[in-house]
């Protein structure tokens, strides 16, 4: 669960505020043009960016001063998502521990989310060796392992092709209904929204728009900004 | 190759000539004295060549390590202490090598000589001749080069790897090993490369800290055995070796060696989302002040000294002028070189005549400036030109050793001012000469002028030319520096040195602005 309650956020004359929730198990996406805060408004509830008011709960507890460690969130990055010296496996197990001293059954636990995200076979390649989409799949593999109960996607696939990015969304769809993840993605792409996401938030200036079902959102002609960016 | 490729090579030939003959000047002599005494089979490589070679080895190798050493822990503070005058201090941090050697010397000799400031201070006269001295100034040199350099590496980390290491929790520890260490690593070899090949071919250090032959570095042995046991042979030698040592460091550090003049970019700290303990801030900060007193006090000791020195003024106005009419004509002469280089590189028809083309400039370094000095000495002295030739040879080799730097300035601008204007100039009909009025010279004004700036400022601190050609009819600002120093009249040296300081100052400053706004 994830709630925003009067979130004001200012960083040099940017402007934010924001007011929502997101039930457990939800998945929702943001849509909205580049700069409008899509961005910021995952960094807030990460704990990467401070608010200057409001709170923030997640799952129940409130987080505001929160740092980003201490937040039962896993947020998976456009890109450099990995180490480049450090091998596939490695970079997933570093969801366990920073320092890699990791027991036997902890080591198991890393096979198995290499397994489920597909990356088995690679293992032992560098992230300069694999594609992309493999690279993702990393970070996807090492929320997985972290099991937090909220997952912040920032555009991960946008540099992937349409039907890459469809895999790779049913990935993140499957853990979410087998896991009851709560699943915020940031997209710059209507279709993803439509394929993935039950509500659908727009976002313009710092400001939400709409937040409603995503069919509904993408039929509304009444906003103009909505109307000029799709 | 196509037409336009083919037309701009053409047009850098004769630069491209004039410096494979300077080269070649340099090197024939050399080499045919070399073949002539017998080099190959090794009879003139006596006891005095060796321990002149294993001397240069032993400075430059131990003021590698430690310059690397204290530098990474430095670096390391300033990436994340973010603190008021960071960006001013890390300016500071590019004097040492900005400044003319000799002027930095004195500044290093005024704090830790025998009547200098840190010898009062604890009432014991310190020797900062011989080795330690050389180490002292070399590590003075290059402490602030590494630790901009090593910076440079840890600004390039990906903010999202500080975003992860916030997110899973990473220690102090997980940071430096998973995140800084690796992003520094690969570029160890290649700074140090660079410090060593700095080292091994200073030339004003070991010339005014070094002492007799127990202190000698190939360079300064060089100069010693032309200009005082006019021995050209042993010179010879000892080139052949220099050029041997260089040429096998430029090959290793050749892409570092523009970064040496850069100014720092000077970013802020990056976020990185931690809290250091109390304990960590200070030891931090603790660096961070230590680094700037280590390169802080030696650059004030040259403004207090030189404010309250004597003022010997008619050497002193008749040596600026000297250095003015041997810099002006030095940087004009570089610029002209680097303009036909700069732009056949940029219109290069595949990347092998670029990095041909590049390393054209790159002979320069690999052939240290005490090596072709051999050569031409020979030359001019066969030709009965030693004495008349002598301020033009000066001025072809400060042009010459300042090519790399003003082409690795100017050869990026170019080639992106040709990307953007060659196909409009072509359709429009705009060529030749009105091309160069009407558009280049315009659109590359600013990278011109700095690197022409950067050229003057070269010139103007030379102390390897001057001391190989200059005479007592011949003297410029830092040969005057040098002399009043070798004569013990420091005083006298400090006013000189605070001219030459300002000269150059007013001229980076100049330089940095004008790079800022590029």
């Amino acid at each position: 669960m994830i709630v925003l309650d009067h979130i004001d956020f200012r960083y040099d004359d940017f402007t934010a505020d924001f007011n929502f929730e997101v039930a457990r198990g939800e998945f929702v996406a943001v849509i909205g043009p580049s700069g409008s805060g899509k961005s910021t408004l995952l960094s807030i509830i990460a704990g990467f960016d401070r608010v200057q008011s409001g709170r923030i709960l997640l799952d129940g507890k409130d987080v505001t001063r929160a740092s980003p460690s201490q937040r039962p969130v896993t947020m998976v990055f456009q890109d450099n998502n990995t180490f480049a010296h450090l091998d596939l496996w490695t970079n997933v197990a570093l969801g366990i521990s920073p320092s890699l001293k990791l027991t036997t059954s902890e080591k198991q636990s890393v096979d198995k989310a290499l397994a489920r995200t597909g990356l088995k076979a690679l293992a032992r390649r560098k992230p300069g060796e694999v594609s992309g989409g493999e690279r993702q799949r990393v970070a996807i593999a090492r929320a997985l392992l972290r099991d937090e109960p909220i997952l912040l996607l920032d555009e991960p696939f946008a540099a992937l092709g349409p039907a890459l990015r469809r895999e790779m969304l049913d990935l993140v769809k499957d853990l979410q209904t087998e896991k009851d993840y709560t699943v915020m993605l940031v997209s710059h792409h209507p279709d993803d929204a439509s394929y993935a996401a039950t509500r659908t938030a727009f976002v313009s200036n710092g400001r939400i728009l709409a937040f409603e079902p995503t069919q509904q959102l993408l039929k509304r002609r009444d906003l103009p900004e909505l109307e000029s960016y799709i | 190759m196509t037409a336009a490729s083919r037309l701009t090579l053409l047009a850098a030939s004769p630069a491209l000539a004039a410096i494979l003959l300077a080269v070649i000047v340099g090197l024939a002599p050399v080499a045919a004295i070399g073949i002539d005494e017998g080099l190959i089979t090794g009879h003139i490589v006596d006891a005095y060549v060796l321990r002149i070679l294993w001397f240069t080895l032993l400075q430059a190798g131990l003021s590698t390590l430690i310059s690397l050493m204290l530098a990474i822990p430095v670096a390391l503070a300033f990436a994340r202490v973010d603190f008021w005058g960071r960006s001013l201090l890390l300016r500071l941090f590019a004097l040492p090598l900005a400044l003319p050697a000799i002027v930095v010397i004195l500044g290093i000799v005024t704090v830790y000589g025998r009547t200098g400031w840190l010898s009062t201070l604890i009432g014991n006269p310190l020797n900062v001749y011989g080795l330690a001295g050389i180490l002292l100034a070399h590590v003075f040199f290059n402490l602030p080069l590494a630790t901009r350099l090593l910076l440079q590496q840890l600004d390039g980390i990906a903010p999202e790897s500080w975003r992860l290491a916030a997110q899973l929790d990473f220690t102090q520890r997980a940071r430096f090993h998973l995140i800084e260490w690796p992003q520094m690593r690969g570029s160890l070899p290649g700074i140090a490369s660079l410090i060593f090949l700095l080292c091994a071919a200073s030339f004003a250090v070991v010339l005014t800290l070094g002492g007799g032959p127990s202190a000698t570095t190939l360079e300064v042995g060089i100069y010693q055995a032309l200009r005082f046991d006019y021995d050209p042979v042993r010179a010879t030698v000892l080139a052949l070796l220099q050029l041997m040592l260089c040429g096998l460091f430029v090959l290793l550090a050749g892409q570092y060696a523009g970064a040496m003049q850069n100014w720092p970019s000077l970013r802020r700290t990056q976020q990185r989302y931690e809290t250091l303990s109390a304990g960590a801030a200070l030891g931090f900060t603790l660096i961070i002040v230590l680094a700037g007193a280590f390169v802080g006090i030696p650059l004030l000791a040259i403004i207090l000294s030189g404010l309250f020195a004597p003022f010997t003024w008619p050497a002193l106005f008749s040596a600026t002028l000297t250095s003015l009419l041997i810099a002006l004509p030095a940087s004009a002469l570089s610029l002209a070189l680097a303009w036909p280089l700069a732009q056949a590189s940029a219109r290069a028809a595949s990347p092998r005549w670029r990095s041909l083309l590049n390393l054209s400039a790159l002979l320069t370094l690999i052939v240290p400036p005490a090596v072709l000095a051999t050569g031409w000495f020979i030359a001019a002295n066969r030709a009965g030109l030693a004495l008349s030739a002598a301020p033009f040879l000066v001025i072809a080799m400060n042009a010459l050793t300042a090519l790399p730097f003003v082409l690795g300035t100017l050869a990026p601008s170019v080639q992106q001012a040709m990307a953007q204007h060659d196909r409009l100039c072509a359709s429009l009909g705009i060529r030749g000469f009105r091309r160069l009025v009407l558009i280049d010279l315009p659109v590359l004004r600013r990278p011109l002028g700095l690197s022409a700036a950067m050229a003057f400022v070269l010139s103007l601190g030379d102390l390897t030319a001057i001391t190989l050609f200059g005479s007592q009819n011949l003297v410029t600002l830092p040969a005057l520096i040098y002399a009043q120093m070798g004569s013990y009249r420091i005083d006298a040296a400090a006013g000189s040195a605070l001219i030459l300081a300002l000269f150059s100052m007013a001229i980076i400053t100049l330089l940095d602005r004008g790079g800022a706004r590029a």
